[in-house]
């Protein structure tokens, strides 16, 4: 495990896992998108950062020159390992079987009759706190809203969502310095689904585990144990920080902008302008692709051997393409963000999650209109590849 | 007076970001896999064109053209 040396100069030595970027990142990406569309470190064995909404758009819609078979910028980069997790870590032709099987069950519609489970649980979790005046709503709300979205699709125990959590941190913000870490993550939670997929080859059930298990390829095969395997690492690990994050970021926003909660309890239609708003100014998830072949990107050469942290917020920050970008208008009109990616990577759980964060968000409004950071607590946040509060007091009643 | 609309969402280029069925429900479907396709020949009903246009400005991937008729 490496200490990274703190970053003194942005431009040639950027670090995402340095703590001004976890506190803070959008003054660096400001001052690195005046620079140039596209920078470069020596971390991270050699690593590119697009800084406007251009250079990112072109590299994501680009599947020649930057491939997928890495989704994560670390210290090491070890042999690709088949069926990693599969859509997001495949590359065309493989890509789009993969995604086709996952779509079905991710569409608006199937997340309306998923809605009023989600519901109940936002109502359970703050009956559990709104009698104490107060809480860390990352560490009591926002984090468990996903955990028990996610096991009830899935079809595991909502019970077991301390053990996913912790999975999760190691792969994605441990694993960035440790190695070790990361691969144990990744066997324990092989483990844990190798038991639910057995229990399902005796008892189908329902879920969304049986509904892998189910699907056949074009050739009317079944698809090998590593495949649903990866798919089911994949849903379980990017559908739960994001979400988390997402719904976190946005509380923190309206915890410091009264006006706006005020505006959307007073005008609920506004909600889903807003939460695309939200995403934009909050985006929690950077992906990543390796270059695989010489090209140029915006004007600038990117070559073979080097990763890309395919900064989808730093995109969403870019005042070319947002009037006003460093500012949250909950009724902005025109918004082409790119928080859940652009191009074939489109992330398969977008719909999901807008609706884990509108449910989220209304029920909190219409239990707790008036709420507050709380000053004798600390907003932490969560490093590397998915940002957002990790602890976020809250006091509740006007202040 | 304004003219009329018509609506067309590029296929080869929709990822099923599902924004334009989210701001103009009456003018777009989704098929199974969520991806979009204009409703019906994609003629926007009077009163209807200022969702088409919305439709259009928050398309992730430009897919969506609206044209004038």
């Amino acid at each position: 495990m490496s200490n990274h040396a703190p970053v003194t100069d942005w431009v040639h030595d950027f670090d995402h896992t340095d703590p001004r970027w976890t506190e803070n990142p959008f003054p660096i990406w400001d001052e690195l998108r005046v620079v140039s569309p596209v920078v470069h470190t020596d971390r991270f064995l050699g690593c590119y950062l697009p800084t406007t909404y251009e250079a990112v758009r072109e590299i994501a819609h680009d599947t020649e020159h930057f491939s997928s078979r890495r989704v994560l910028v670390r210290d090491e980069r070890p042999e690709v390992t088949r069926n990693a997790a599969p859509p997001i870590t495949s590359d065309p032709p493989d890509h789009k079987p993969a995604k086709q099987l996952l779509l079905p069950p991710f569409t608006p519609d199937a997340m309306k009759k998923l809605e009023p489970r989600v519901r109940a649980i936002c109502n359970e979790l703050i009956d559990g706190f709104i009698a104490d005046g107060k809480c860390d709503a990352a560490a009591r709300y926002t984090k468990h809203v996903p955990v028990r979205t996610i096991a009830h699709m899935l079809g595991i125990p909502e019970k077991d969502g301390d053990l996913f959590i912790q999975w999760i941190h190691q792969i994605l913000e441990l694993g960035i310095k440790d190695e070790s870490m990361l691969m144990q993550a990744v066997q324990e939670m092989s483990a844990y689904f190798a038991g639910h997929i057995e229990a399902r080859k005796q008892r189908p059930t329902d879920d969304l585990i049986s509904t892998l298990m189910r699907a056949r390829d074009k050739i009317g095969q079944p698809l090998d144990d590593s495949h649903v395997m990866g798919s089911l690492r994949l849903i379980l690990i990017a559908g739960i920080d994001t979400t988390w994050s997402a719904i976190g970021a946005s509380l923190w926003h309206l915890a410091q902008h009264p006006a706006d909660c005020v505006r959307l309890i007073a005008e609920p239609t506004l909600m889903p302008t807003a939460i695309e708003e939200l995403l934009r100014a909050y985006s929690p998830v950077t992906m990543a692709r390796e270059v695989v072949k010489e090209t140029v990107v915006s004007g600038c050469p990117v070559k073979p051997g080097n990763m890309v942290l395919l900064s989808f917020p730093a995109a969403n920050r870019d005042p070319a393409m947002f009037p006003d970008a460093d500012k949250v208008v909950i009724d902005r009109r025109e918004n082409r963000h790119a928080a859940f990616g652009l191009g074939i990577h489109r992330c398969v759980g977008s719909n999901l999650a807008r609706m884990e964060m509108t449910v989220a968000i209304e029920e909190w409004l219409k239990r707790i209109p008036d709420f507050r950071l709380d000053p004798a607590g600390r907003v932490t946040w969560s490093e590397g590849t998915v940002r957002g509060p990790r602890q976020l007091p809250m006091l509740f009643g006007k202040a | 007076m304004s003219r009329k609309l018509r609506v067309h969402v590029d296929p080869e280029k929709c990822q099923g970001h599902a924004r334009c069925k989210s701001l103009a429900g009456e003018l777009f479907e989704l098929d199974e896999f969520g991806n979009a396709h204009e409703a019906g020949d994609g003629s926007v009903p009077e009163g209807l064109e200022d969702k088409a246009w919305l439709a259009k400005a928050n398309c992730p991937e430009f897919a969506i053209d609206v044209m004038e008729e």
